[in-house]
């Protein structure tokens, strides 16, 4: 990508810019981040306070801070069901985005790098995938679940959320692009076989490709919420999404749950904030692929 | 998208020779795919055309073919043109405020005018790691007359309101997405190599003229995409409303098409929901394959 040249080029002409339009771009700028910003900020302080600190106290500045024993109390609310809904979101979004990239990359390739009858059949079926969207399959996957007697299972919300077209048109577009096709011959002159090859040579040089698929399937599956509310029953199969939907609806029959809610709000984006910034080198060149194609 | 390159001669020849890994490439997607996308739908077409009837009132309830019945319902359901009207209206006003912010914010980290990108990319890609319903929770608060900490605005406007609460919950859906939107602009922006404006800038061509000139018709794909997703989003609104239920009477459970489908599943009328279903899905599809051909021409 060409970033690095753009950036460069940019930094040599900075400075012949009006100082009026650099002041109105920053204006901009910090506008936004107040809009983008404070809602979170709101809800990490909102974290930190006792009940009554939270109704008395100036809403976007810390009163006593109170954030551990807040977490400690959550944690023994009901047994610990937050961190048990906290663990099956993990479960659900990690191994099923596992899962659903590495399944997404073998196909993905395979469309690029083999010609074989039905191929592009194959991929516009795909493609047809990608602009079905999650909720609309939520009633039908249902229906089918049913029928099978398997709704209200950890199962029913796992098994659906492998399959990621997005993620096969991704690994497509940039295995074609990345992975030479000299690459695949050289190994093949050497004795290696195909599926070898794939996974020696071929996934090694799509790891952009494939830790995008992985964060945008990880997040998809994070923040689905038709899915297992029109799957699930048993609370403790929950994911924490679903989990904290069903405590704030409770909250005017039970007014002490709504501290719950904050601080269990907080912790359920902790784990994708930090994935985005650990693995943001990565995504952002992937993107750019899909974006462009 | 057909970026591979055909060599037919030497790649015929491998055909025959790796169908088993072809087949090994290709079979994990391909079952589940049909498992969970196209069964689910041919289920749900299939459960469509079914009706329930009962001999006599007490009579135990059987499911026959019905034919076009559901449909039929369909069409005369006010409740559910009414929630086409309201995700249709959120989205004419929504989709282009979210996509213009997304676009001009993806110019200005592309242009020399702004220093410190690296934080304001983060700062403005934060919301969208906030899941919907979670996000929907965090505004419910921030709206609240008496708890918010803009109290001096919501103790005067009632967000919640009937006439407000459909903005209210498009500015929830334009926090989160803004910055995912951003995003993909501004990796279309930074692959386009800078030698491209040079000519403009040594004519004396101000940011602004680039960027409406040179800039935006190249990112004009990234848009596309963006504005697609955007619109399948609107029409499957779902958890935002859902969560300002319990906020407010003013959505009630016929507030989006979505929401629709889930009460009519819960009554429960599988059938008329899965009918329900299948229009939302076509009405969704003609949409979004309506934007790309028309696009498309237009960059042609």
């Amino acid at each position: 990508m060409s970033a690095t040249t753009t950036s460069a080029a940019q930094k040599h002409r900075g400075p012949r810019e009006s100082l009026f339009s650099r002041a109105g771009a920053m204006l901009v700028m910090a506008i936004c981040t107040f809009y983008f910003l404070v809602p979170i900020w709101w809800l990490f302080v909102a974290s930190t306070k006792d009940r009554s600190d939270f109704t008395t106290s100036a809403p976007l500045w810390f009163a006593d801070f109170n954030l551990f024993e807040n977490i400690g109390n959550l944690a023994v609310y009901r047994d610990g069901l937050f961190f048990k809904w906290m663990l099956n979101s993990v479960l659900y979004a990690g191994a099923g985005a596992a899962v659903a990239t590495l399944f997404a990359a073998m196909m993905g390739y395979a469309l690029a790098k083999y010609r074989f009858r039905g191929r592009e059949t194959l991929f516009n079926v795909v493609l047809g995938g990608v602009l079905v969207p999650a909720t609309a399959l939520a009633l039908p996957l249902f229906l089918v679940f049913s029928q099978v007697g398997a709704t209200n299972t950890f199962w029913s919300v796992f098994l659906p959320s492998i399959v990621s077209p997005f993620g096969v048109y991704l690994a497509r577009i940039y295995a074609a692009s990345s992975v030479p096709d000299e690459l695949i011959e050289a190994a093949r002159i050497d004795g290696s076989g195909e599926i070898r090859t794939f996974f020696t040579v071929a996934t090694r040089l799509m790891v952009p490709a494939m830790v995008t698929i992985f964060l945008f399937q990880f997040v998809t599956i994070w923040n689905n919420f038709f899915l297992p509310l029109i799957m699930l029953r048993d609370e403790e199969l929950f994911p924490v999404t679903l989990g904290l939907y069903i405590w704030n609806s409770q909250v005017n029959q039970i007014p002490e749950i709504r501290a719950y809610v904050i601080i269990g709000a907080l912790l359920s984006i902790i784990p994708l904030i930090i994935a985005f910034l650990g693995l943001q080198r990565f995504w952002r060149s992937g993107l750019g692929t899909g974006a462009l194609k | 998208m057909t970026t591979t390159v055909a060599r037919p001669a030497k790649r015929k020849k491998a055909v025959t020779k790796n169908r088993a890994a072809v087949l090994f490439f290709v079979a994990p997607f391909s079952v589940l795919f049909s498992l969970f996308y196209i069964i689910p739908i041919i289920v749900a077409i299939y459960q469509s055309l079914l009706t329930v009837e009962r001999e006599g009132t007490f009579g135990k309830p059987t499911e026959v073919f019905g034919g076009l019945v559901q449909y039929a319902r369909v069409f005369q359901d006010d409740a559910f043109w009414a929630s086409i009207l309201r995700v249709a209206t959120f989205g004419i006003v929504q989709v282009p405020i979210m996509l213009g912010l997304a676009l001009l914010l993806a110019l200005l980290l592309d242009s020399p005018l702004v220093k410190g990108k690296r934080f304001f990319r983060l700062a403005f890609f934060a919301p969208y790691a906030v899941p919907g319903v979670i996000a929907a929770v965090m505004w419910g608060f921030l709206y609240s007359p008496k708890l918010s900490p803009f109290t001096a605005i919501t103790s005067e406007i009632n967000f919640l309101g009937a006439d407000l609460v459909l903005w209210s919950i498009a500015n929830v859906v334009t926090w989160v997405f803004v910055g995912y939107n951003m995003i993909i602009i501004y990796s279309a922006l930074l692959s386009i190599p800078s030698e491209i404006y040079e000519a403009a800038r040594l004519d004396g061509a101000s940011q602004a003229r680039i960027a409406w000139s040179i800039k935006i018709p190249l990112v004009m794909p990234a848009i596309v995409l963006t504005s697609i997703f955007s619109i399948i989003g609107t029409l499957q609104l779902l958890a935002e409303p859902q969560v300002f239920k319990s906020f407010t009477s003013a959505v009630t459970s016929t507030y989006t098409p979505n929401l629709l489908i889930y009460s009519t599943a819960s009554v429960p009328n599988v059938n008329l929901a899965a009918a329900f279903s299948v229009v939302l899905a076509l009405l969704t599809f003609a949409l979004s394959f309506t934007v790309l051909k028309l696009t498309q021409r237009k960059a042609d």
